[in-house]
Parts: C-alpha cells; sequence; structure tokens
C-alpha cells in the first residue's frame, strides 16, 4: 500500500464535484448559462443580419462579445463568490484537515470553470446560429472559443482577489459592480464605436476591451496586435494575482497562523 | 524487547498564543495506538486550539508537534488521521453519498462509502442533499467524512454537539466499533460523563494546561466532591473560608453553597472561625459539579 493516495483520481473527483455543484447551484448556473444569451437576444438579435461598413457581420461581432462576456462572467462570479461561501461556511478548514493538496483543489477549480465556461459559449453560438442565423465557419467558432478560454487567466485571479478579499455577502455584489461596468465599457453589450466619447477613451485600459479583441479578430474584425492583447491581459493577471495572493496570505494567518 | 513504537501524537511543550491571549500554556502528551482518548475541559480550555496544533491547522508558538513522528502538515501523517471538526462545513448541494466518495479518493486506502455511511449511521440520508440535513445528521456525515479514509486515528472535536440522545448513543456505538477495530481515537467533550463513557483515558484541560491525565475510575475517584449549602445566622466573618479546599463557593444573603472534597474538615473550620450555620445540606455533587470542583480547585482565594 502506497503512503498517500494518487493525484489524477483526486483531481477527477474533485472536478466532477466542482461541475455538479456549479450546476446544482441555479444562481450560477442560470446566470453563466441564460444570461449571454438573453443579453444577446435583447442587444444584437435585431441587428444580427446586418453588416459593418467593412463587412463584418453584425451578429458574428456580438456573438464574440457575448461568447467574452460569458467566459469572464463564469471566472468572476464563479470564483467570487463560490469562494467566499466556502471560507464562510469553513469548507477551507476541513479540506484542509484531509491530505488533499491544496493545488488539486484549485486546479479542480480552474477545470471545472473552464468546462462551465466551454458549455455557456457552445449554447450561446448555436443560439446565435439557429436562431439569429449567423453563418461562420466552423473554424471561426472553434478559433473564437479556444481564444477565449485561454485568454480568461485575468477573470480567474479576478475572480479569486474577489473571493478571498471578501466575504459571503458583499462578493456578489462586488462581482456585479466590478464586472457588469467593465463589460458594458469595454463594448462587449454594443460596439465600443457605439458609447459615449468618455467611455470610449477610457476602454483602452480596461482588461475587458483587450480581452475582447482577441473574440473580435477571430470573426474578422480590425483590432488592435495579438500580441499588444495578450500583454495586457497578462499585465492585469499579474495585477489581480497579487491583490488574491495578499488577501489569501492575510486569511492565511488570520485562520490557520 | 523490541523497537519502541512511534507514538501516534506527541506534543512537547507546546504553546499557543493568539495576540494576547495564550490559549495554549504548555502541553505535553503522547498518546499511543490504540488508545480512545477524551480530551475534557470547559469552552475555552484550549481543546479546539489542541486538536488544531495536532492537525497542523495551526502553528504552535513553541514546542513541537508529532504526528505519526512526521509533521502533522505531511501529506503520509494526514493520510492515516481522520478529521472531525467543530464548526467546519460542506458543500450544501452534494449528497452525503457524492461527498464521502469524493473524500475517499484523498487517502490511499478508503473504505467503500456505503461502509462509512453505515458506520455513522447516515444510511438513509445518504443520497438527499446535504443543506437539508439536520444538525445532528450533520454530524454524522462529518462522522462519516472522518472515517472514510480508513484512517489509524481519529481526531473529533466536539462530536456530539448538536445531537440528540438517540444520535448521542449511535455515536457511542460507532465510537466503541471503532475502538474495537484498533484505531485510535481523540475526541473532546465539555461532558465528563460522556468522556467517562466512551474512554479509556481521559485528559482534563484547563485554561491551556493538563491538569489530569488518568483512566475514568481514577479520575472520578479524585473528584468525589460533595455539594454543601447552608444558610448562615448573621454576618459570615470576612476570611472565613481561607485557606479552606472550597470551590464555586456563592453567597447570596446568607444563602452560602460550595463544593469540597472534605466537608467534615471545612465544616469544622468554619465553626472555629465563628460562623453560625442552620439548614445544613451535605450531598453527593453531581458529575459536572466534581468536574468543575477539580477544574478550579486551583483557582486563586
Amino acid at each position: 500500500m502506497s503512503a498517500v493516495a494518487p493525484v489524477l483520481p483526486m483531481l477527477l473527483a474533485q472536478t466532477r464535484s466542482e461541475l455538479v455543484t456549479r450546476w446544482r447551484v441555479p444562481a450560477f448556473s442560470v446566470t453563466s448559462l441564460a444570461l449571454p444569451i438573453l443579453f444577446y437576444t435583447f442587444f444584437a438579435l435585431p441587428f444580427a443580419r446586418q453588416t459593418f461598413p467593412n463587412g463584418v457581420s453584425v451578429g458574428a461581432y456580438l456573438l464574440a462579445s457575448f461568447a467574452a462576456y460569458a467566459v469572464g462572467s463564469v471566472m468572476v462570479y464563479g470564483f467570487g463568490i463560490n469562494v467566499a461561501i466556502e471560507r464562510a461556511q469553513k469548507v477551507d478548514v476541513l479540506m484542509r484537515a484531509t491530505p488533499v493538496p491544496p493545488g488539486v483543489v484549485i486546479t479542480a477549480k480552474v477545470i471545472g470553470a473552464l468546462v462551465f465556461s466551454l458549455f455557456s459559449v457552445i449554447l450561446l453560438i448555436l443560439y446565435g446560429v439557429v436562431v439569429a442565423g449567423v453563418r461562420q465557419d466552423l473554424s471561426v467558432w472553434v478559433d473564437v472559443t479556444a481564444r477565449l478560454l485561454v485568454g480568461s487567466l485575468p477573470f480567474v485571479t479576478l475572480g479569486f482577489a474577489i473571493g478571498y478579499g471578501s466575504g459571503p455577502n458583499a462578493a456578489p455584489a462586488l462581482a456585479n459592480i466590478i464586472y457588469l461596468p467593465l463589460s458594458f465599457a469595454s463594448g462587449l453589450f454594443m460596439p465600443v464605436s457605439q458609447l459615449p466619447g468618455f467611455v470610449q477613451r477610457m476602454a483602452p485600459y480596461l482588461p475587458s476591451y483587450h480581452y475582447g479583441q482577441l473574440a473580435w479578430s477571430a470573426v474578422g474584425a480590425p483590432t488592435e496586435p495579438i500580441g499588444v492583447s495578450l500583454a495586457w491581459l497578462a499585465g492585469y493577471t499579474a495585477l489581480f494575482l497579487a491583490i488574491a495572493v495578499r488577501a489569501y496570505r492575510r486569511e492565511e494567518t488570520r485562520k490557520f497562523g | 524487547m523490541g523497537t519502541v513504537a512511534t507514538p501516534v501524537v506527541e506534543l512537547d511543550a507546546v504553546t499557543k498564543r493568539y495576540g494576547a491571549v495564550e490559549a495554549v500554556r504548555g502541553i505535553s502528551l503522547r498518546i499511543v495506538a490504540g488508545e480512545v482518548v477524551a480530551m475534557l475541559g470547559p469552552n475555552g480550555a484550549g481543546k479546539t486550539t489542541s486538536v488544531g496544533l495536532m492537525l497542523g491547522l495551526r502553528v504552535p508558538t513553541s514546542g513541537a508537534v508529532r504526528l505519526f513522528g512526521l509533521p502533522p502538515t505531511d501529506r503520509r501523517a494526514r493520510s492515516r488521521a481522520g478529521v472531525m471538526l467543530q464548526e467546519s462545513g460542506t458543500t450544501s448541494v452534494l449528497t452525503p453519498r457524492e461527498i464521502v466518495r469524493l473524500f475517499g479518493t484523498y487517502y490511499p486506502a478508503p473504505m467503500p462509502p456505503e461502509q462509512a455511511l453505515a458506520l455513522a449511521g447516515l444510511t438513509d440520508k445518504a443520497d438527499a442533499r446535504i443543506g437539508t440535513l439536520s444538525g445532528g445528521q450533520r454530524q454524522r456525515l462529518y462522522l462519516a467524512l472522518a472515517v472514510c479514509g480508513n484512517p489509524d486515528v481519529l481526531f473529533l472535536d466536539e462530536p456530539t454537539v448538536g445531537m440528540d440522545v438517540e444520535a448521542r448513543r449511535a455515536f457511542a456505538t460507532s465510537i466503541q466499533t471503532l475502538a474495537a477495530a484498533g484505531k485510535t481515537v481523540l475526541f473532546t467533550t465539555h461532558y465528563l460523563r460522556e468522556a467517562e463513557e466512551l474512554a479509556r483515558r481521559i485528559v482534563v484541560i484547563d485554561r491551556g494546561v493538563v491538569i489530569a491525565d488518568a483512566s475514568p475510575r481514577e479520575l472520578m475517584g479524585r473528584v468525589a466532591a460533595k455539594r454543601v449549602a447552608f444558610t448562615a445566622v448573621g454576618a459570615v466573618p470576612s476570611g472565613a473560608f481561607a485557606g479552606l479546599p472550597v470551590a464555586a463557593l456563592e453567597n447570596a444573603n446568607g444563602h452560602v453553597r460550595f463544593l469540597t472534597g472534605e466537608p467534615e474538615a471545612v465544616l469544622r473550620a468554619l465553626f472555629a472561625r465563628g460562623v453560625e450555620l442552620r439548614d445544613l445540606e451535605v450531598v453527593g455533587a453531581n458529575l459536572e459539579e466534581a468536574f468543575l470542583s477539580l477544574t478550579r480547585r486551583e483557582e486563586p482565594a
């Protein structure tokens, strides 16, 4: 008999539990699966079959926008609220006393969130294709999805920063008050060119704006060079990670010192 | 002679300070394989902190803590320990069966989830959402989580809090089953009766130090206290109780009550000091009172 349990089955079971938990909390599953579709219906459906002067499909452009919104929201709300609640319920204390390595728990959370994001994006794109009649090659949609999943790291770390930095009551409010204006001002709800002037000037400094660029360039819209987007996203990842680590350390000292 | 077996738990002159509060003030303790130990003490005595130290959830301010001869944070040590903590939680939307199965994967040789649930007496609620369980059922779930990894040692912090009489009895049976299977068990409680019934060794903790470490029988002999009550005729002279072996002394308008192991000697001294009394009662103290007399004996007058 080995002295410790193998990590892979542990990671699989932990990931499965994460997914089941997320699925069974309607506040989370409905918000992250249905809300992007609802927003797309309000903001994009009437114009979905039109094209921009540069020839890009409005329906496809906004589908990319709301896909970016959807993945970010799974990360920000998922980690932010879920971590804050687990801390309040002291789930972390019990887990801490078991032999499960903390890295396994965090990795399972990230994999669970990626799988959930994938569901959310697939549902949204299906809706856009079937209901709104948006037509693009399958490879375009695969490209949009892959870029958004890979680029989601700043929102993962933002979620952790909210989850470790606030309590279970403050976390949902904090997530909303940060994420919704951020999405709007970054042009995820309507193109940046249609936003008020001062918002347009602010947008290029926001993480969601550069995240959106990843998706917009996949549907053929003119964007900044991908290297610039990635650099901004890396910078924000580092910033949010620093905040999350600080909050995590403070909690460590208080709870487990 | 073989080699001396490594103790399951070893605390060596351990202290733990939270800011200005010294929760543990120098505890040394060895628990060997197969022992069933109750850590007994009033709220705030340092029991939870002691368990936290043994599990590596807390870092000692000074002294050394070993679990199976390893630092308690070592995965090899943790893989042999099952834990039930006070006020720790689990996700409420999973079912007991799901979470017990999950926790089983953390350990190298877990028992089947069904066996852990049966041992904790939770089979009939195995597929209910955890959020719908009662307080007592939740405690049983935590017991199931503690045993599911088939551990060599169990740490149970205030396991019967929130349990009704029937649940307590079921819990006692579970502990006896585990002890019979050769598991080492350490549980905390503030009920002397519970400690006496389930443990073969009782460690009494008060204000961060061990004040007694004995078998239940030995301990009961030591705390055979009497409750004395009387009404004083006239005022009780100040200093009447100075230096006498009494505890939990109360004087409410001349109605005097206290605990003592030597009622005859105390009364003789009181008479000699000019205390006049009527309505004298001397009765055997109940277990809680006896325990109180033990923990508060050293309190300065």
